[in-house]
């Protein structure tokens, strides 16, 4: 091999293809023969179309999940699937807590990367006049970009309280309102979540993070209210009109999450030797959920995500200063109320059915939602009768969706469902396709105005590079997963 | 300072590079420039402050995981970026590194930003010796 040679993992897509059978006409699964040492079936949520789109890495990345200890059911990838570390993006696995293992690469480097919803009384006719305005002053006072510092400086001790108590701390200290915490995931606290088990390394980088937006695909996008297609959902959620203002922001836990991740994955892949383990790929190194080793990550793991849903609340209470400043009213008067924050990062105990008893498993989503349906426990009590609403960010082109968890999710995909669009194309060859300029003066043509920390950066997140989001959305309905409430279009965005 | 080229079909969420050097020395400072050259233009990085950087590990392939891994940490915590590397590794029972860099501090006004590298993979993470020195594929997360 030399540096013009390489090989392409995402080819060869047709052996993959040839094993697949389809099981109903959004899921396609692969037996247990596909691959030596599979315990379960591998199964891929999709239409014949996005199937046919995925690429090989997939294929191989689902079917070695398929490998992992304990795994029960199927090992799933969602609609808007493509290739990860270890596991695919949209990959989804339980694991038996006491005969299975939990690996970081099912849960990704951005421990908690997530999605939260922020609504507004604004209509588009009020926000158009002033978009320039709103954008600019949300670029200037929601750090972004390589290295951005944030703007709530935190002692040690605090990190920790952070770490530990997540949006809580943020709550106590004035940076978002109490009923911020009850729509957020787990009311934004895993309990687990232990300060001793990061290293000073995640800790040292992470200081200084609280309250920026990172680069990449993570923004904060000014939207409107398109298509409502459930009102009596959508109302709950306190969306009301076509071209209703809504601001939704994706990030997550920064240098933070990722230290402690590599932390842990190196310590995995030293520890598996001991445990017995081989897995087809270093980045699923795993160990036993009840070892020491494990248990300590899924600690170190929740105050990772901790981390990640204070930061989005301290960017969220950014966003409402902005708007409160550049509409004269306060946030209160905008009614900016948090339709719910999400996470798409994370693995969490849960309990569902398998085999017609609840057992309790250690749920990863990577690249996926939770999307628990009406009466659930875990649900808020305000959404209690209609489930959990679940946030699908799009590309920065061509929209996102609000959704709601039906009552179908728990018994087919442990309660989850798509993250995203999902790529489609590379960011080095969507850079050669388009400049971040000529993107930023063409979606201005189209009404959206953007303000990017780095023009290549832009060029990447183009329309294109991305899924049909509505064909990814649509799927998951068909599969009786989660729902369509609302699609969303975007007017504004900030972007790392 | 060249020799690294970006695979435009790998990593499709995040970026792989593979990288060249006649030797270790060189193999290193080239993924140390690629990385720093993801991050941002490295022609608007000026040399105004210098760190040195010293490491060991039992395998080339580890050390170099680690050596990349330190540029993100320095960049997250100190805040520094670089665009002048070089790289002097010693094999003896172990391999270590002595890494002298030059850079400034970020600045977006001064520097071009391109993607924040967050995390350095161990995904077809590979080291190796090619007929005309050593080659290294690095996957990081962005």
């Amino acid at each position: 091999m030399d540096i013009d040679e390489h090989e392409n993992p995402r080819a060869n897509t047709s052996q993959a293809l040839s094993a697949v059978t389809k099981s109903s006409p959004v899921t396609w699964d692969i037996p247990t023969s596909y691959k030596k040492g599979m315990l379960v079936p591998a199964r891929i949520f999709a239409t014949q179309k996005l199937l046919q789109e995925m690429d090989a890495g997939v294929f191989e990345q689902v079917t070695n999940v398929a490998c992992l200890p304990g795994i029960q059911k199927h090992a799933y990838c969602m609609p808007d699937g493509h290739w990860g570390y270890g596991f695919p993006i949209g990959g989804v696995a339980a694991m038996d807590v006491d005969e299975g293992v939990i690996s970081p690469g099912g849960i990704g480097f951005d421990i908690n990367c997530g999605m939260r919803l922020v609504t507004t009384n604004l209509l588009y006719k009020d926000v158009e006049p002033k978009l320039k305005q709103l954008v600019e002053t949300l670029f200037r006072h929601v750090p972004s970009g390589v290295g951005a510092k944030g703007f709530v400086k935190l002692t040690q001790s605090e990190f920790s309280d952070v770490v530990t108590t997540g949006p809580k701390w943020c709550i106590d200290h004035d940076l978002g309102w109490d009923e911020d915490l009850e729509r957020t995931e787990e009311s934004g606290c895993i309990t687990n979540a232990n300060p001793e088990k990061i290293s000073d390394k995640a800790v040292a980088r992470g200081i200084n993070q609280l309250g920026t937006l990172g680069s990449g695909n993570h923004y904060l996008e000014v939207q409107i209210a398109g298509n409502i297609f459930d009102e009596k959902v959508a109302k709950k959620f306190g969306i009301i009109d076509q071209n209703q203002v809504v601001v939704m922001l994706h990030c997550g836990s920064r240098g933070f999450g990722h230290q402690v991740a590599t932390d842990y994955l190196l310590r995995f892949n030293a520890a598996m030797q001991k445990y017995g383990i081989t897995v087809n790929d270093r980045e699923l190194a795993c160990a036993p959920f009840q070892s020491d080793e494990g248990q300590d990550y899924y600690q170190a793991m929740a105050g990772a995500a901790n981390m990640a849903f204070a930061n989005r609340q301290v960017i969220v209470h950014r966003i409402r200063e902005c708007f409160s400043s550049v509409f004269g009213k306060s946030a209160e008067d905008l009614a900016m109320h948090q339709v719910y924050d999400v996470a798409h990062n994370i693995a969490k105990v849960e309990n569902h059915k398998v085999d017609g008893k609840m057992r309790k498993l250690v749920v990863h989503r990577k690249g996926a939602t939770r999307c628990f349906g009406p009466g659930e426990p875990e649900v808020p009590s305000c959404y209690e009768n209609i489930g959990q609403p679940v946030i699908i960010g799009g590309s920065m082109e061509t929209g996102s969706y609000l959704l709601v968890g039906m009552k179908g999710a728990r018994d087919q995909t442990f309660g989850s469902t798509a993250h995203g669009s999902g790529r489609t194309m590379s960011r080095a060859a969507a850079k050669k396709q388009v400049r971040g300029e000529a993107l930023q003066q063409e979606m201005a043509k189209r009404g959206i105005f953007v303000k990017s920390a780095s023009m290549p950066g832009l060029a990447e997140e183009a329309g294109f590079a991305y899924k049909d989001i509505s064909a990814v959305v649509d799927t998951m309905e068909q599969a009786g997963v989660s729902k369509k409430v609302v699609a969303l279009r975007p007017i504004g965005n900030v972007k790392g | 300072m060249p020799r690294y080229r970006i695979l435009d079909d790998v990593a499709i969420a995040d970026i792989c590079f593979i990288a060249e050097g006649k030797d270790l020395n060189e193999l290193f400072a080239h993924a140390a420039f690629a990385v720093e050259d993801i991050m941002m233009d490295t022609k608007t990085v000026k040399p105004r402050v210098e760190r040195t950087i010293r490491l060991e590990q039992d395998k080339e392939e580890d050390l170099l995981y680690d050596f990349l891994s330190e540029l993100v940490f320095i960049k997250d915590t100190d805040g520094l970026v670089f665009s002048d590397i070089k790289v002097t590794i010693q094999k003896g029972k172990t391999c270590s590194l002595t890494a002298v860099l030059r850079g400034e501090t970020l600045d977006p006004n001064r520097q071009t930003l391109r993607a924040d590298v967050k995390a350095i993979t161990l995904h077809m993470f590979k080291i190796e010796k090619t007929k005309t020195g050593w080659l290294c594929q690095v996957v990081v997360d962005i």
